[in-house]
């Protein structure tokens, strides 16, 4: 058998895929709280239930209406993003004029809310999501059998990081929400409907988060807490990589996704920490992030 | 500009002194008759731990404009190191009480000197990450015995005389470590330190630009806040001779944000209202399970929305506009 540093080639890239799929998720999820924060200012604590619904929304597809795993990838963001613009409109909007805290504190009183519901009604051990039919089986590397269907989430991931830089960098609508993040009150000057703006933004963050939702359901169980523990590794994620660039985000939640993983191979009592430990290394050396500007 | 949570448009002046002194007295003789008036002394003794949680927590939010959501790792630390001191190393209460405290500062300088690089939002991110790293090194390292916690720790006879298993005695050795850190945080927030506190709250580049070393001052009121949490994290594993998870989990660090908040941020009695409102509803409600966390959650909901100076700062503020 193979062996690099003493450890079987198998376990190490076994563990290097998990890091790369956990970090699909933390790049999806801390994207989604990037794009809010640089419109409305606000850290959404409820990004982590948000993602939660999405899961569960695409399992009561499944289970209730036998609606399959692909329209449950359009329709899951759809719906949650539903109510995340009703949400914007009557309540977050109130809180704009605000110190940007409150929030932070109305979103943590919103997860708390969603997460009770849904414990409520599940308890807390997780629902399995049927895997679709085409996701079965596994692709031979020679070194490693890859899952069918972690190779899509891996791809599927990349390509959603990557659509939503395009759009914000490259297009006309991206440069618009760029402007309105610098300055509202002039881009509102020139005609442009920025509260709106801000709902479907927000919409569209929580939409995400929804999306990683449902191509986590059926990886990890369902489950009303699998939201609760992710979100604050994704702020310390962000914490890492600074809010102040997209394509930032996406790289240090690859990134952070991967060292996971490895840290499981060489040292695995860390592994559940050493994205916190990384955190304080880097707020000692850069405090703005890896990628944040100094202000 | 982002201005602090506590400092509302319109919210009252600051209460004359006579007023709180008045104020702290009534407390102190409707604290030390209750246990007579049928209400439950172990009762009184949780909402006091937590009452002391919550001014200390709000040292920081309502005084500093510091809003850490990572408070749990300094009441959960003082818990594990007291019940340890306490248990293992078989140390009197007052002396395991002092670790506890101790040990909770000593965190407190670590995690301060990292948090306040960062300000509002990052602040809050920061401390809530450190907190859960702290947690799960608490869910790994043996001595914490896991989920189970650190049971049965014995509450031992303070200063060798004062026999604690006796419930009542309990009661008034709480209540007094209460009112001696309730005194203690009023004569902090009413000193020129406190006053350069809420300068740096109001107007931090200002406060900068007269001398004042910012850092040094956010720091410090980091520091006093954990170590304050410290103390009503450790005095807790006496009462309830446990020492648990619960006490370092991220919904604790949530809990005394909800009970400030209710409170009244930045208000004296504001914390002690809001932790005896929480823990009250928590025990009327034990037995609804899950939906409690749904009401918590209602609860934040509304303070942010409809009721941000809390119950406190709104009386203050309907007691000033009445004598107007």
């Amino acid at each position: 058998m193979t062996e690099i540093f003493g450890i079987p080639v198998q376990a190490l890239f076994g563990q290097l895929l998990i890091g790369l799929i956990n970090g699909a998720f933390y790049a999806m999820l801390s994207l989604g709280l990037a794009v809010i924060f640089g419109l409305l200012n606000i850290i959404n604590f409820t990004h982590g239930a948000q993602y939660m619904m999405g899961a569960f929304c695409a399992w009561f597809l499944l289970e209730r209406w036998g609606v399959g795993y692909w329209w449950s990838l359009l329709l899951a963001p759809l719906l949650v993003g539903v109510t995340g613009v009703v949400i914007e409109r009557t309540m977050l909007s109130r809180l704009y004029k605000l110190d940007h805290l409150y929030g932070l504190l109305l979103t943590f009183g919103l997860a708390l809310i969603v997460q009770g519901v849904f414990t409520n009604y599940y308890g807390s051990s997780g629902q399995p999501y049927r895997l679709p039919e085409e996701f079965v089986g596994s692709f031979n590397l020679g070194f490693m059998f890859l899952p069918k269907y972690r190779a899509w989430v891996i791809v599927a991931s990349l390509i959603v990081c990557l659509g939503t830089w395009f759009v914000i960098e490259r297009t006309k609508l991206g440069a618009y929400l760029r402007a309105a993040t610098e300055n509202p009150t002039l881009v509102q000057a020139f005609g442009i409907n920025v509260p709106r703006m801000i709902t479907l933004t927000y919409g569209f963050g929580v939409g995400l988060a929804a999306l990683a939702g449902v191509m986590a359901a059926p990886i990890y169980q369902v489950s009303p807490q699998m939201g609760a523990n992710l979100i604050i590794v994704v702020f310390a994620v962000v914490v890492i990589g600074g809010m102040g660039s997209i394509l930032g985000a996406i790289l240090t939640g690859f990134g952070l996704g991967i060292v996971e993983g490895l840290t499981k191979v060489f040292y695995p009592e860390a592994s559940n920490t050493v994205i916190f430990v990384i955190m304080v290394l880097v707020l000692l050396v850069k405090p703005a992030g890896l990628f944040g500007k100094e202000h | 500009m982002a201005t602090a949570p506590a400092a509302q448009p319109g919210s009252a002046r600051a209460p004359r002194r006579s007023t709180i002194l008045v104020a702290t007295a009534v407390m102190a003789v409707a604290l030390a008759v209750a246990p007579f008036l049928n209400v439950y002394p172990v009762f009184l003794m949780k909402a006091l731990c937590f009452a002391l949680f919550a001014c200390a927590f709000n040292l920081l939010i309502g005084f500093g404009g510091l809003l850490s959501f990572g408070h749990a790792m300094f009441l959960g630390t003082a818990g594990y190191v007291c019940a340890h001191a306490a248990k293992e190393w078989g140390w009197p209460p007052e002396a395991a009480i002092l670790a506890g405290t101790v040990a909770a500062t000593l965190l407190g300088v670590i995690t301060g000197a990292l948090a306040i690089r960062r300000q509002g939002i990052y602040f809050a991110m920061i401390t809530l990450a450190l907190a859960q790293m702290i947690f799960f090194f608490y869910l790994q390292t043996p001595f914490t015995h896991g989920e189970d916690g650190i049971q049965s720790v014995p509450r031992g006879k303070m200063f060798g005389f004062v026999d604690l298993s006796n419930t009542l005695v309990m009661y008034y050795v709480v209540l007094a470590i209460f009112l001696a850190a309730f005194l203690l945080i009023y004569r902090i927030v009413h000193s020129p330190f406190g006053q350069v506190l809420k300068a740096i709250r109001e107007n931090e580049p200002r406060a900068i630009s007269l001398g004042y070393d910012a850092e040094r001052y956010k720091l410090l009121a980091f520091i006093l806040s954990a170590g304050l949490s410290g103390l009503a994290g450790a005095t807790k594993a006496i009462v309830f001779q446990l020492a648990s998870l619960t006490d370092a989990h991220w919904t604790m660090s949530g809990e005394v944000v909800l009970m400030t908040l209710l409170g009244g941020m930045g208000t004296i009695f504001g914390p002690v209202v809001g932790a005896f409102a929480i823990v009250g509803l928590e025990s009327y409600l034990a037995s609804f399970g899950q939906w409690v966390t749904v009401i918590t959650g209602g609860i934040f909901v509304v303070c942010v929305l409809a009721f941000r100076r809390g119950i406190v700062g709104e009386i203050g503020a309907w007691w000033a506009s009445r004598k107007e």
